[in-house]
This record gives C-alpha cells, sequence and structure tokens, in this order.
C-alpha cells in the first residue's frame, strides 16, 4: 500500500509551561487511505507521546475529534489526507479556550445543551403498559434529521456570532430544541420557548449558514433556526394581532 | 485531597451508565448520584451500535422464542433465570425508550417497526435507521439531564476502588483536565465501563474502549467471568474496523466468496436462501460466530478475496436498491463510500471478521450485583450470564437498557440499613492508591514505552487468541502476556504534567488491557472445548460434561491468574443442537 | 492549580476576513445599506410628489444625470443580489413536507422567482410601460 509523509503544523499548548500556544511541525509516514487524525495517533505513537487530542469511535458517530483543518473545523476521523496538499494545519477548536493543545473546553456547550431541556415533554402521559405513542412515518421524518446532532461542535466553531457574543445559545442546542418542538409525542414547546426565543437565544442569529456548511452530519442547524423564527413571529403575532387570544 | 461524597457512584455513563442513573434518579430523588465518566456520556461507545434492539412485541413472536433463540446463540452457556428476565423486560424498556423520545422506525400505521437480525426467529430488532445506539446513548443522556440529583463528573479516570470491612464504599478518580485526583465516598458502586476490544489491533470498538471498568473490579478480588469468548463481527470494513451492522444481512445482503459463491451454505447454514428473500435463523442470518468461523475457512481454503487491505470476502447489497439503502443503511452507504471508496448501492463491498464485543466481564449474578458487597455491574463490562458463549445482534443495547436499571435497584435495596462509613479508614485507602499514580509521575527508571507495549499485547492477542485457538499459541500468549505485565512495571510516562495528560491515561488504559487480556487468556488455556466464540483446533467439540460451566478468573496480584468455575443455570432448556440450518438438519 | 485555558482573541472588526463565507454573508447583509438608501430616494419621491407636479419633474431631472444613473444600477445590483441570497435560502427557514420526503428546495426557489417576476410585471403594466 502506498505512504507518503505528510507535514502537519500542530497547534500546541501546555499551560504549566507555555503562556500562548504556538505550531509544532511534524513529517509522519502516512497510509494514502489515512484521514488526518490516523495521522496525529501515528505522531503519538512512534514521535511525540505529549501531543493531547480527543478522539475514540473513528467513524464519525461519537463526535470527539472536531479540529480546525486549515481553518475549516473538521472532524479529524473524516478529513482524508487525499484531499490535503502540502503542509496541513491543525489547531483546536474556534470558539472554544484551549485546555491543552487540541482539546479545548466544552463547558460552555454542555451548560446550553441542558438549559434549553432537550427531552420528552409529553403532550399526553401514557403508562409503559398502554404501549407506544402512535407516530407515523410523515411525523418521524418531521423531525429526524434534526435528531442526527452528534455534539462536535463544528457548528460553534463555526458560527461568527457565537464568536462574537458567548451568550449565543448556538446551533446545536436550539436545534436539539426544535428537535423536540417538532415532536408529535411532544408537548414542552412553551417551555423551550421561554429560553430559546430570546435575544441570547435565536435572535441572535442572523443566518450566516456557516453551521450548516460545516455540520458533518448534513443536520442544517441554520434551517432548524430560521424555522424558530418563523414560528416565534407567529406566536408574536397571534398573541398580538389575534382578538381573543390572550395565551 | 477533596472527597466527594455521593450514594450511589457509577462508573460509566455510555447506555448502561445512563440508564442506571436516570432510575435511581427516579425512583428516588433524594438519592445524591455521581455519574463519572472518561468522557463526555455522548461520545461513550454506546453510539457506534448501529443496527438494533431486540424486544418482543409483535403478535406472530413471543417471549419463549426470544428465550430459545438467545440461550441457543450462546450455545447454552447463557444463565437461563437472567434470560427469562431479560426477554421479559426488553419490550418494557424499549418502550420506556419510545416514551423518552427515541426515533424508532416505524411501521405506516405509526407503531414501531421491527427487522431481521442474525439467530433471531422473528422480526424483533428494533431500530433507528443504522444508528440505533446513536440514538439510544443521546435519548438517554438527553433524558438524564432533567433529574438535578444526577451530578455528572465528566472526563474523570476512575483509579481504583474503595473498598472497607469487605465492601465497596467508593472510588478514585482523577479530573483529566487538572490532574486532580479526588475521593468519592459512595454507600454503593455500579461499574457500567464498556468492553475491552482495544486488547485487539484490528476492532470495531473506540480509543476509549480499554477494559477499565473491568480491571477496576477484578483488582479488587472480584472474578471475571467466561472472558475467552470474544465476538468477531463478520462483517467488518477491512482497513479500519468500522462495523457494517448485521442490518446488512437482515435487509437481505449476501456474502460471497471468491468464486462468487455464497459460501455459508458449506459451514452448515445452507442450503441456499433466494436472493432479496433473506429467511430467519439461517444462511447469512446465522448467528455471528459461525460467520466468523466460516470466514476462517474460506481463509485457509484459499477462497477469499485478495484486496488492498488484506483478504477479504465480499458482502454484496446491490439487489436491495437505492431507495431501500438510503432509508435503512444510510450510515452503511457513507461509512463504505467515505472509507473505502466503495458505493454499496453499485458494488459489492469487500469486509472480514473483526473483534467486537466480549461476552464475558465482571461476575454479577441474574440482579447485577458483583460478588463484592456494594458493588455492582451492567453492560458489556459485565457478566451476568445473558449473552453466554456467543450473543445474538441486537441483544446488548436491550442488555445495556434492562441490567442498567436492575444495577440501580439492586443498589437501592443494598442501601437499606446500612452501616456508615469510616472515613478515615477509606481515606487511608485513597493515600495507597494516590500513591500509585504519584509513584508513576517520579519514576526515573523507565526502560519500556507505552507504545512498545502495546504493540507487543495486541500482536499476541491476533495471533494466539483469534477466532481459532490451540494450546501451543494460547501458551505463548499467556507467557507473552505475563512478560509484558513485568515490563509494565518499568513503564516510562513521557509526560509529566498534570493537564489533560493522555499519556498518563493511555498508561493507565494499558495496564487495565493487560490485566483483562491475561483473564481472557487464562480463561481460553483452561477450557479445553469449542463452544461458541471460543474455538479450540485441538478440542474441537462441545463438552458439556466438563465445561457447561463458566470460567472465573481470579487476580492474583503480581502472579499469575487462577481459573476456576461456576455452574451455569438450567431451568428448562437443556443443551441441545444449535441448527441454523432453516429446518433442514 | 495548574489549568490556565486560553482563550483566542476575536477581531470585532475584521473576522469577516478570515473566511470566504464569511465574507458572502457580510455582501449580502451590506446591502441593507443600499436598500436603506434606495427607501429614502422612494420617501424623498413620494414627498415630492405630494407637493405637486412642478416638484415631481424637477426631482426627477436632479436624479436623472449620468452619475446618478450609475448609482442607481449600483443600487440595483444589490438590490437584486439581497433578492437572490434571500430567495436561495428560502428553502430553509419553510421547507415543505410531503408524505415522507420533503419538497426539494429548488421549487420553493423557484415559486420565489415566479412570484417575483410576476409582481415585476404586474408593476411594469400598471406604470404603463407593457
Amino acid at each position: 500500500m502506498n505512504e507518503r509523509m505528510v507535514q502537519l503544523d500542530v497547534l500546541r499548548y501546555d499551560p504549566q509551561v507555555d503562556d500562548e500556544p504556538h505550531f509544532q511541525h511534524y513529517e509522519v509516514p502516512c497510509k494514502e487511505e489515512w484521514v488526518v487524525l490516523d495521522a496525529l495517533n501515528a505522531i503519538k505513537e512512534s514521535i511525540d507521546p505529549t501531543l493531547n487530542y480527543r478522539w475514540s469511535c473513528h467513524m464519525a458517530v461519537c463526535g470527539s475529534c472536531g479540529m480546525m483543518i486549515n481553518g475549516e473545523p473538521r472532524l479529524s476521523c473524516h478529513a482524508f489526507l487525499r484531499d490535503f496538499e502540502g503542509v496541513i494545519r491543525v489547531e483546536p477548536l474556534a470558539n472554544f479556550p484551549i485546555e491543552r493543545d487540541l482539546v479545548t473546553v466544552a463547558d460552555d456547550f454542555i451548560d446550553k445543551l441542558k438549559r434549553v431541556k432537550p427531552y420528552l415533554i409529553p403532550g399526553e402521559t401514557r403508562s409503559i403498559d398502554e404501549g407506544e405513542y402512535i407516530q407515523t412515518p410523515a411525523q418521524l421524518m418531521k423531525y429526524r434529521h434534526f435528531s442526527m446532532c452528534i455534539n462536535c461542535m463544528l457548528c460553534y466553531a463555526a458560527c461568527p456570532q457565537y464568536a462574537l457574543q458567548p451568550l449565543f445559545l448556538g446551533p446545536a442546542a436550539i436545534t436539539l430544541a426544535h428537535r423536540y418542538n417538532l415532536d408529535s409525542r411532544d408537548g414542552g414547546r412553551d417551555e423551550r420557548q421561554q429560553v430559546i426565543a430570546t435575544n441570547e437565544g435565536v435572535w441572535e442569529c442572523s443566518f450566516v449558514g456557516a453551521c450548516s456548511e460545516v455540520c458533518p452530519k448534513a443536520v442544517d442547524p441554520a434551517g432548524a433556526l430560521q424555522q424558530v423564527k418563523v414560528a416565534s413571529t407567529l406566536d408574536w403575532f397571534r398573541e398580538h394581532l389575534l382578538p381573543g387570544d390572550t395565551k | 485531597m477533596e472527597i466527594i461524597d455521593a450514594d450511589v457512584a457509577i462508573v460509566g455513563a455510555g447506555g448502561a451508565g445512563l440508564r442506571a442513573a436516570i432510575a435511581l434518579a427516579e425512583t428516588d430523588p433524594k438519592l445524591r448520584i455521581a455519574l463519572i465518566s472518561k468522557v463526555y456520556p455522548m461520545r461513550s461507545h454506546t453510539c457506534a451500535a448501529e443496527g438494533g434492539a431486540a424486544g418482543v412485541i409483535k403478535p406472530d413472536d413471543s417471549l419463549d422464542m426470544h428465550f430459545d433463540d438467545t440461550v441457543s446463540g450462546g450455545d447454552w452457556l447463557s444463565d437461563q433465570d437472567c434470560v427469562e428476565y431479560f426477554v421479559k423486560e426488553a419490550p418494557r424498556e424499549l418502550l420506556q425508550l419510545e416514551h423518552w423520545g427515541c426515533p424508532w422506525n416505524r411501521e405506516a400505521d405509526g407503531s414501531v417497526a421491527v427487522r431481521s437480525f442474525g439467530g433471531m426467529k422473528k422480526q424483533r430488532t428494533w431500530f433507528a435507521a443504522d444508528k440505533s445506539g446513536f440514538h439510544i446513548l443521546h435519548t438517554l443522556f438527553q433524558t438524564s439531564l432533567q433529574f438535578p440529583s444526577i451530578i455528572r463528573f465528566d472526563e474523570y479516570y476512575a483509579l481504583d476502588l474503595l473498598l472497607d470491612e469487605g465492601r465497596c464504599q467508593g472510588l478514585m478518580a482523577m479530573e483529566m483536565r487538572s490532574g486532580l485526583i479526588r475521593q468519592f465516598h459512595a454507600r454503593a458502586v455500579i461499574i457500567a465501563g464498556g468492553g475491552a476490544g482495544r486488547m485487539f489491533p484490528f476492532t470495531t470498538n473506540g480509543a476509549i474502549k480499554t477494559g477499565d471498568g473491568m480491571a477496576l473490579a477484578y483488582r479488587a478480588g472480584v472474578p471475571l467471568k467466561d472472558m475467552e469468548f470474544v465476538q468477531y463481527h463478520p462483517t467488518g470494513l477491512p482497513n479500519t474496523g468500522s462495523l457494517l451492522t448485521e442490518a446488512c444481512r437482515g435487509e437481505g445482503g449476501v456474502l460471497l466468496n471468491k468464486d462468487g459463491r455464497r459460501y455459508l451454505q458449506d459451514y452448515g447454514m445452507g442450503p441456499e436462501t433466494e436472493l432479496g428473500k433473506p429467511q430467519l435463523k439461517t444462511m447469512e442470518l446465522g448467528p455471528r460466530d459461525r460467520l466468523s468461523q466460516a470466514y476462517w475457512h474460506e481463509l485457509q481454503n484459499g477462497n477469499t478475496v485478495s484486496t488492498r487491505w488484506g483478504e477479504c470476502v465480499l458482502m454484496d447489497m446491490r439487489h436491495l436498491g437505492e431507495k431501500k439503502i438510503n432509508e435503512r443503511l444510510p450510515l452503511v452507504r457513507e461509512l463504505a463510500i467515505s472509507y473505502l471508496g466503495v458505493d454499496i448501492v453499485t458494488d459489492p463491498v469487500p469486509v472480514r471478521p473483526v473483534v467486537h464485543y466480549m461476552m464475558g466481564g465482571i461476575s454479577t449474578d441474574a440482579r447485577a450485583a458483583t460478588p463484592l458487597p456494594g458493588l455492582f455491574a451492567a453492560g458489556e463490562c459485565a457478566c451476568v450470564s445473558l449473552n453466554g458463549a456467543n450473543r445474538l445482534g441486537s441483544n446488548s443495547l436491550v442488555e445495556l437498557l434492562v441490567f442498567g436499571k436492575r444495577a440501580a435497584w439492586s443498589a437501592i435495596e443494598y442501601l437499606q440499613d446500612l452501616p456508615a462509613a469510616d472515613t478515615a479508614a477509606l481515606t487511608a485507602r485513597a493515600l495507597e492508591s494516590q500513591t500509585r499514580i504519584r509513584e508513576l509521575f517520579s519514576r526515573t527508571d523507565g526502560t519500556e514505552s507505552m507504545s512498545g507495549l502495546r504493540k507487543e499485547m495486541m500482536d499476541t492477542m491476533e495471533k494466539n487468541v483469534g477466532i481459532y485457538r490451540d494450546h501451543a499459541g494460547l501458551q505463548e500468549a499467556v507467557d507473552t502476556l505475563g512478560q509484558l505485565r513485568q515490563r509494565y512495571r518499568k513503564v516510562v510516562l513521557n509526560d509529566r504534567s498534570n493537564v489533560f495528560n493522555t499519556d498518563l491515561f493511555q498508561v493507565l488504559e494499558l495496564g487495565c488491557m493487560l490485566d483483562c487480556a491475561e483473564a481472557l487468556t487464562a480463561g481460553a488455556l483452561a477450557r479445553r472445548e469449542s463452544r461458541g466464540a471460543h474455538q479450540r483446533l485441538d478440542y474441537a467439540k462441545r463438552d458439556d460434561d466438563h465445561y457447561l460451566r463458566h470460567s472465573m478468573v481470579h487476580y492474583r496480584g503480581s502472579g499469575a491468574p487462577r481459573v476456576d468455575y461456576q455452574d451455569v443455570v438450567i431451568t428448562r432448556s437443556p443443551p441441545g443442537l444449535r441448527d441454523y440450518s432453516g429446518g433442514h438438519q | 492549580m495548574s489549568r490556565r485555558p486560553f482563550v483566542r482573541p476575536v477581531s470585532r472588526t475584521r473576522w469577516y476576513f478570515k473566511h470566504p463565507r464569511y465574507l458572502r454573508y457580510m455582501s449580502r447583509e451590506v446591502t441593507c445599506v443600499f436598500i436603506g438608501a434606495f427607501t429614502l430616494l422612494l420617501l424623498c419621491a413620494v414627498e415630492r410628489l405630494s407637493e405637486g407636479q412642478a416638484a415631481y419633474e424637477s426631482f426627477l431631472a436632479a436624479i436623472g444625470g449620468p452619475w446618478s444613473a450609475l448609482g442607481l444600477s449600483i443600487v440595483l445590483i444589490f438590490v437584486v443580489h439581497n433578492a437572490i441570497s434571500w430567495f436561495n435560502v428560502t428553502p430553509k427557514a419553510l421547507p415543505v413536507q410531503i408524505g415522507e420526503g420533503f419538497l426539494p428546495g429548488r421549487f420553493i426557489v423557484a415559486a420565489h422567482y415566479a412570484v417575483w417576476i410576476l409582481i415585476s410585471l404586474a408593476v411594469l403594466f400598471f406604470a404603463g410601460v407593457l
């Protein structure tokens, strides 16, 4: 199998030694079908055991290995070396503090995920003995693509609004709220609207669309956020313009 | 050293750990639950499971049939009281997930859809496209967020259990981002730490599956049960080892050798079924152990296809058509295109068996309790003896749920009337544990590299403890692993930083894997028969007279492990013939 | 304490030079300036119209020069760019589900163009151009 030398500039940062991050250059023999993560693993195994990054599944589903690769947020297990020429620049995900090397601090995202109540709040209660909620394939398809989010945070790294306003709930969290709002079994939209239909929620989004461009799972968070805006606007009209409905 | 007090500490936040945490929080909201995991919950390897989860729900199916499939699939090494409990609870747990929002695929009338799976006589596998594990994990994680009593400790690496007065009373864990070690004083501990497939070089398992949970319990004196039973999944991608779900075959995919022959008919799983009309429990829908063994024979007979990724057989799904593939196997198509450059719509995809699942693990009874009071275990790290000698596909996702919850309930029962802990004694134990890590940091006479030792371990496991085994190979593995464990005491820590030091965690993980590998090999050497996933070239037959028993491997410090046996629980199904001939035998 | 997370600085004034997609976004956003300017011009036109025919004709004469034409052409380019960039993203905001599938986005975009053309034709018709 063909091997070639691959060159990488990797952003390094050890808070116990460095004042600020700096690039380190590596050259490592790689197989042609490898991904950037394989190259990092080869570096860690044979060149520099002190290089740090997160990874697990190597099949683009666990969401651990998001990084900036040549300035673009990517899953490193899904960034094929064959698609790159010259030196590959690898940095930790943008818009998150750097803990060490390619490892970022994810606390903010984890906290925001929780705030949007991303769980089923049943519209009508049903006991297990009564069996499943009936949900037709059409009702399933209405929200299914929004349920594919792997929480990899690439969309946060791509979003300039999140970069400028860290209070913004951000693409993935609001998309997840929308996923439950669209679920025929759910009745929790009013509760979630308190969190997402706010200035720090969906109205911070100016529809740059970068989130959907970088999403590795084609979840289309930009679409979800615009749909939340449309629905919230219709709410406003219903509340303020329709007679008698003073909900 | 900071002490964190909890009623129940859970190690591992994948499917089993999350299910246990939710069950605890729902049953008694006053319980303080510490959910400790070395990764964020949604990174856990449950997310990689593709095919689905088995539970009887359709009118033509029955609990007895699910029981029979599981027991015969496990080559009668399952504890039948455990299987009975499992098949009864399975549909309830899957419905519970449905009530929590899991996006199961549906029939046209809006009821839950089921699909075919290997070794199952009826269609009973619930699925969410081919991302079932992913959806189960995220549904559980998201559901868990509504319970304030579940306190998560994400990215904490568990180091040792804390034992006092013969009871498990907590554990030590290191916060990975600060390097700070904390004591968790817990009245009960549930281990849900996942499998150990990373002992092998070619595995579907993610990097995190290093047997940490198994090693925690093993070193604390709990035996590891039936460790020699390692499941090879017959259809892995030949380069990355990524799994192509059994649902490929459930939907009608067929396996071909280099001559285009559906070779499974030559290994007792024939006659050939009509293309596009898969029949349950025969040919491609035989159990995983049989399919992987058939591959091995094809390889010996020179019938495999040589590809640039090594020897393979071909899985052909072209006749399913693009629409069905996109609807039911989208991830499979995506994986094969991106990692192999093969579109399953237009070409057969090369596959080969790959290490997938550990049937064995921490010994527990059907209540998910280990022999050590205060310690419970569930999920792949545990061996509750549901899967016996070979697990049926789509039983393990349900196992996480059924026994995750059971572990929680057993822990609650155990908490009643428990005497108070002796904090001073626990702290003394904690200091011993801390010393072990300090010693690693201050070691100056290290000579062995972590990656070198790891490679030697993987090489010997691949060479000697694979699909077919014999005495000479296993003895070689036992000897090699014994030496590796000695050499491990001289391993060098290259990175001395306190902050997110993955070099340190890889060293610790290697220690866990070496312990698991030694237990596995000891069990395999001692079991002189062939049963399910444990196949001996020198003992080709199943031997119920001597080995219808669970092997129990006990840790003995620096010495070699000790193996003894425990009887299998048989309630109503005496050992019989595993028939995958589609009723033709 | 050994942790010291490093926060990378973000430029509040030059961030959109970091990636072509941000520049594309800014080019869409900046159209609002030109649309705003044109709206003011329209308001002026309405005010002059209310002041009588003479006032309105002198207004028309004032904006009839070649520089005005150039300016208005630039405005037109930005207005068209605004319309096109927004039309192209409408399928995200207004998906149309038909059974288990979704109407392909291009139909929704095409519908917008069709309505745009119809309204333009109507305006031209009532203006007496057609």
